[in-house]
């Protein structure tokens, strides 16, 4: 439990703890922008950062460094995020999905039903990257081939010409590939993850989940190989479409996360915002408990300022839940009473000012110098 | 502050994959250090090789011959052609010593979004050498990246004109690997290019 002020760097470590998967965090900051920032800096100059992390899981115990180094904060917007494991340096962020699995609830994820589609996919995913570490690494190879394939056909259009058909052919390969097999992995979640959520937990609403997309919905009535065809051949006929928007018009990159409060039949986006809230923890509990029967591990959950619009019954059933699941989750708030029913079951960690200030149990070197 | 000449070596230290600044220093201090035994051995090594290594014209290989040495090499089965992105994954595969055609090195990968396209890459010569009815395979060594698979499929597009056989490398389980700890994409990669024994 980490309470304190506003602007007291609560969320500031649940992002830190957001970097230990694949992707960028739960603000969806860029790399240079993580970056600490002193007012007397030159607004162009970029610190280096890291976070670093001893965790333990089922096989023992490993450390996991993370973030930008020297050579990365030269490099601006191009740098990619260092990764090492056990003080090896890893080849990309996907190792990270193999070893760690964190799932989050941000304030901001309130509007994830009534905002655009880009926000409930990447949701999606990262509820599949607790079951499927491989997802991580298929769904930046996709949308490399997709941004490749993009520019291919732009620069042609600039020049007037049709684009090189043997380059394209070979991108739309392993968009297809890839693609079918993120569209599969997603169909795969929902299928277990369903009569889960329809259970409902507790006092918090049953969910049905479904998935908007084309390609998703082609592998429902045929194998995954005959819709990696059909996938490959939408793309083939849609190159001067594809072209003038930017990019594929098709693929599991447009798809979207239906969600329904089934005890309301209604849709997510249409119940209360306290309605919604709850339905997204049902969904990410649902699945850290899923995650829990299949792998005996549950997922790192980071749950900022969670209390917030969930009243007292919610609040004490999510805290059970959690206790049940036996799962490390860091809570913030900014009133320590609203998490009294936790009792002596929980640490608490007062922040100020980018600082510990007070501690429940004696604090590990590791967190300290997280804030220092 | 360093002096001009330190400072200069400093930056073109720098400026080698691996290094960043602080390192390049590092490495500056320690071969001003041993001047004698690694800083002017080192610079002689540098100007011989400036002097003497060429592209092979036939293949891309690095050698002092033009052409390479393995591109000479009456031994060699002059019907295998295995293509590599670069002089590197040349070295890699005849470190194996387990292939005795010979090589043609692309020069890169394809990629949009860094302007490389397949003018910048060593694909006309490849297409030239395929078109010789001497050659009888060309295997796609290219690596298992996106890049490298793109790359791979668009060569295997280019010679399908020409009539010969084009076989990739395969993906799939590693020697000593165990299936448990295998990903998914490499179990299915495996069973899709599974061979009868």
């Amino acid at each position: 439990m980490l309470t304190g002020p506003n602007g007291a760097g609560k969320t500031n470590l649940l992002e830190a703890l957001s970097l230990l998967v694949p992707g960028r965090g739960l603000r969806r900051a860029r790399l240079t922008e993580i970056s600490r920032r002193i007012a007397s800096d030159d607004p162009d100059h970029v610190r280096p950062w890291a976070v670093a992390a001893r965790l333990e899981a089922g096989e023992g115990a490993f450390e996991i460094g993370t973030g930008l180094d020297a050579d990365g904060a030269a490099s601006g917007d191009a740098a990619r995020r260092t990764v090492r494991i056990d003080g090896e340096t890893a080849r990309g962020q996907s190792a990270l999905a193999d070893r760690v699995a964190a799932l989050w609830l941000t304030p901001d994820m309130q509007r994830l039903f009534t905002d655009g589609s880009s926000g409930r996919r990447r949701f999606l995913d990262r509820l599949v990257y607790a079951f499927d570490p491989a997802h991580a690494g298929r769904i930046s190879a996709y949308e490399r081939a997709n941004r490749e394939r993009a520019r291919l056909l732009r620069d042609a259009a600039e020049a007037r010409r049709a684009a090189d058909p043997a380059w394209a052919t070979a991108l739309e390969d392993t968009m297809a590939e890839r693609g079918v097999a993120i569209a599969a992995a997603r169909n795969e979640l929902l299928r277990r993850l369903n009569p889960a959520c329809a259970a409902g937990i507790g006092p918090f609403p049953a969910a049905g989940l479904a998935i908007d997309g084309t390609v998703e919905s082609w592998l429902d009535d045929a194998p995954a190989v005959e819709v990696e065809d059909r996938f490959r051949a939408a793309l083939a006929s849609s190159r001067a479409a594809d072209g003038a928007a930017g990019g594929a018009v098709t693929g599991p990159h447009r798809s979207d996360l239906a969600v329904t409060h089934l005890g309301r039949g209604l849709p997510a986006a249409q119940c209360s915002t306290g309605e919604q809230k709850a339905v997204l923890v049902s969904i990410v509990l649902a699945n850290a408990r899923l995650r829990a029967a299949d792998t005996g591990s549950v997922p790192l959950l980071l749950l900022d300022e969670i209390a917030a619009h969930l009243d007292g019954a919610r609040r004490e059933a999510l805290f059970a839940e959690i206790r049940a699941l036996g799962a490390q989750a860091w809570m913030t708030g900014t009133d320590v009473a609203l998490f009294a029913p936790l009792g002596n079951d929980a640490a608490y960690f007062t922040i100020e000012d980018a600082r510990i200030v007070g501690a429940s149990i004696e604090t590990g070197t590791m967190l300290q110098g997280a804030f220092s | 502050m360093p002096g001009t000449e330190i400072e200069r070596l400093i930056q073109l230290l720098a400026r080698l994959p691996g290094l960043g600044p602080r390192s390049a220093r590092r490495a500056a201090l320690h071969l001003i250090k041993r001047r004698e035994s690694l800083l002017q051995p080192l610079a002689e090594a540098l100007s011989a090789a400036a002097e003497a290594i060429r592209v092979c014209p036939v293949c891309g290989n690095l050698d002092v011959t033009a052409p390479c040495a393995i591109c000479t090499d009456e031994r060699r089965d002059p019907g295998l052609i295995c293509v590599v992105e670069e002089v590197a994954d040349l070295w890699a595969l005849e470190r194996t010593a387990a292939f005795a055609g010979r090589y043609h090195v692309l020069g890169g990968t394809l990629s949009a979004l860094d302007g490389r396209g397949p003018e910048d890459l060593n694909i006309d010569t490849l297409a030239g050498r395929a078109a010789d009815p001497a050659v009888t395979e060309i295997i796609l060594a290219t690596s298992a990246t996106v890049e490298g698979q793109t790359t791979g499929h668009y060569v295997a597009e280019r010679l399908a004109a020409c009539g010969v056989t084009v076989t990739r490398l395969a993906h799939g389980v590693p020697v000593g690997g165990e299936l448990d700890y295998l990903d998914d994409g490499t179990i299915s990669a495996a069973l899709k290019a599974r061979r009868s024994i």
